[in-house]
């Protein structure tokens, strides 16, 4: 147990690294995710096509898969990092923008026939359309399963960890074999602060999926 | 599906569209062979880095890649297998009447869902001193009979009242009408997001890289370590086998999804599309 008081530095350094990859990788992966949304439903085929396959295949590749290529085959390939932070970060954005896109393009399927058809009848085109009157609905049903995609995104890079980031799961690692003596509580803290950001944001999603969706 | 966005196409959009495609390939392309172009610079098209495939050494590089999919498969078919009858227990406490039953079962699962998988396997693996195998396994089944749980339940909530008041009205008690009754439904329904969460656990499978188990990534790590020159055509080969095999079980979900049932009240569910299928908190749509 006093090993855990003991490492609160580590732990807090090592939480707030977890929370930067995560914040910076979900914006990145908001703006990619709806800008493939947007690509798969567009009227331009490549378009289309690029977004469908890029978001099939990289919905089936292991996230370990896509680490092991920023963190370990780019810098091989001649793509060097100063910072390992920029690999995860690659890695993390690029993944989760595809499930972003998903979650997106189910949102915009689910925007009643209606609101598209009356819209191209006053005259608007497919940008007007989709700016003004499919996404900014389409976004508020998809507020909940975004989230909860936000939430995976906190536990995923947890693998960073392995991949030469010192983040909360890369000080996990590093404490259980400097405290060989308290391995048990040294996991158990590192679960602590995990459960810390999760827990709050499945309260938030529960919460937003009940007062801000719209009901139809 | 979403054509209701735009017009047929006329003749202008057509064109408009026309160059749209053209130039978004143009880009593609572009991007594509620029990739190229940097990676032949490594020489990474040099008939050297992948004759290993082919010539008298190929059977050992094979065996080895053969010998990481097997490990994989083994570890997601052992861990499926045990996680599937734990979440239907899982879900029985879960959906019971008692309250002291329900809450706890609640608070666990909670906390098994907001877990990294990856720090399951290693808790496992360094407090219990097991062998990578069991850890990988012990992890994915936690973390899988939770989110199966949560499966089952939403599919048992989805089914119109009068299954479990016809089972109670019978005479059935609440256990069998759960058992003989509803579960036998909730799971048909459920079948499309079931099969999805199995390539969640084909996926979380590769996290044995990290804990030195040896699957198909950490194989194609020791054959890069063997010979650095074949890093990238033996993670290109590796790669391409994990997404070929969950593209395959994502089809089987869809196909499920398409064909449907008539053996569950309310026809079969979409499956759930989200990373590592979190469900929220009102389950599947």
């Amino acid at each position: 147990m006093d090993a855990i008081f003991e490492s609160l530095p580590q732990y807090w350094d090592g939480f707030l690294r977890t929370l930067f990859l995560a914040v910076v990788s979900g914006v990145i992966a908001l703006l990619l995710g709806t800008l493939l949304a947007a690509m798969r439903v567009s009227p331009v085929a490549a378009l289309r096509g690029f977004s469908t396959f890029y978001v099939e295949v990289a919905r089936n590749t292991p996230l370990t898969i896509i680490f092991f290529f920023s963190a370990i085959v780019l810098p091989r390939l001649g793509v060097k990092f100063e910072q390992f932070e920029v690999a995860a970060i690659i890695a993390l954005s690029s993944y989760t923008a595809a499930f972003v896109a998903e979650a997106v393009r189910s949102g915009v399927n689910s925007v009643p026939v209606g609101q598209a058809e009356a819209a191209r009848s006053i005259g608007m085109t497919f940008a007007q359309v989709l700016g003004f009157i499919v996404l900014p609905q389409a976004l508020r049903t998809v507020v909940p399963p975004l989230i909860n995609i936000m939430i995976a995104l906190v536990k995923n890079s947890s693998v960073a960890g392995a991949f030469f980031v010192l983040e909360l799961f890369g000080y996990g690692l590093q404490l259980s074999n400097s405290r060989g003596d308290a391995v048990m509580w040294i996991l158990i803290g590192v679960a602590f602060f995990y459960l810390l950001i999760t827990v709050p944001l499945g309260l938030l999603a529960h919460f937003v999926e009940r007062k801000v969706a719209i009901a139809r | 599906m979403t054509s209701v966005l735009y017009d047929v196409p006329g003749p202008k959009a057509r064109r408009i569209s026309l160059i749209g495609s053209v130039l978004g390939s143009i880009i593609i392309t572009g991007g594509v062979v620029g990739a190229i172009v940097i990676l032949s610079s490594q020489g990474i098209f040099n008939a050297s880095r992948w004759e290993v495939f082919v010539n008298e050494s190929a059977k050992d590089v094979w065996t080895q890649l053969g010998l990481g999919v097997l490990a994989t498969l083994q570890a997601a078919g052992v861990a499926a297998i045990i996680a599937f009858p734990l979440g239907v227990a899982l879900c029985l406490l879960r959906i019971s009447l008692i309250s002291w039953i329900r809450v706890p079962t609640q608070v666990v699962l909670e906390f098994l869902r907001g877990m990294p998988v990856v720090l399951m396997i290693l808790f496992v693996l360094l407090v219990f001193a097991t062998s990578p195998f069991v850890a990988v396994v012990s992890g994915l089944v936690l973390y899988n009979a939770a989110i199966f749980a949560e499966i089952l339940r939403a599919g048992i909530q989805s089914l119109p009242k009068g299954q479990r008041e016809a089972g109670l009205a019978i005479g059935l008690r609440s256990f069998q009408s759960r058992m003989s009754i509803e579960f036998p439904q909730a799971i048909r329904r459920m079948l499309p997001s079931l099969v999805a969460q199995l390539v969640v656990l084909l996926k979380d499978t590769s996290l044995g890289y990290i804990v030195a188990y040896e699957e198909l990534l950490r194989k194609v790590k020791l054959i890069s370590d063997l010979e650095p020159s074949l890093l990238f055509s033996a993670f290109f080969v590796g790669a391409a086998i994990y997404i070929l095999i969950n593209l395959s079980v994502s089809r089987l979900a869809i196909w499920i999804e398409r064909r449907g049932t008539k053996k569950a009240a309310g026809g079969t569910a979409k499956a759930v599309e989200t990373v590592d299928l979190e469900l929220g908190t009102a389950g599947p749509k």
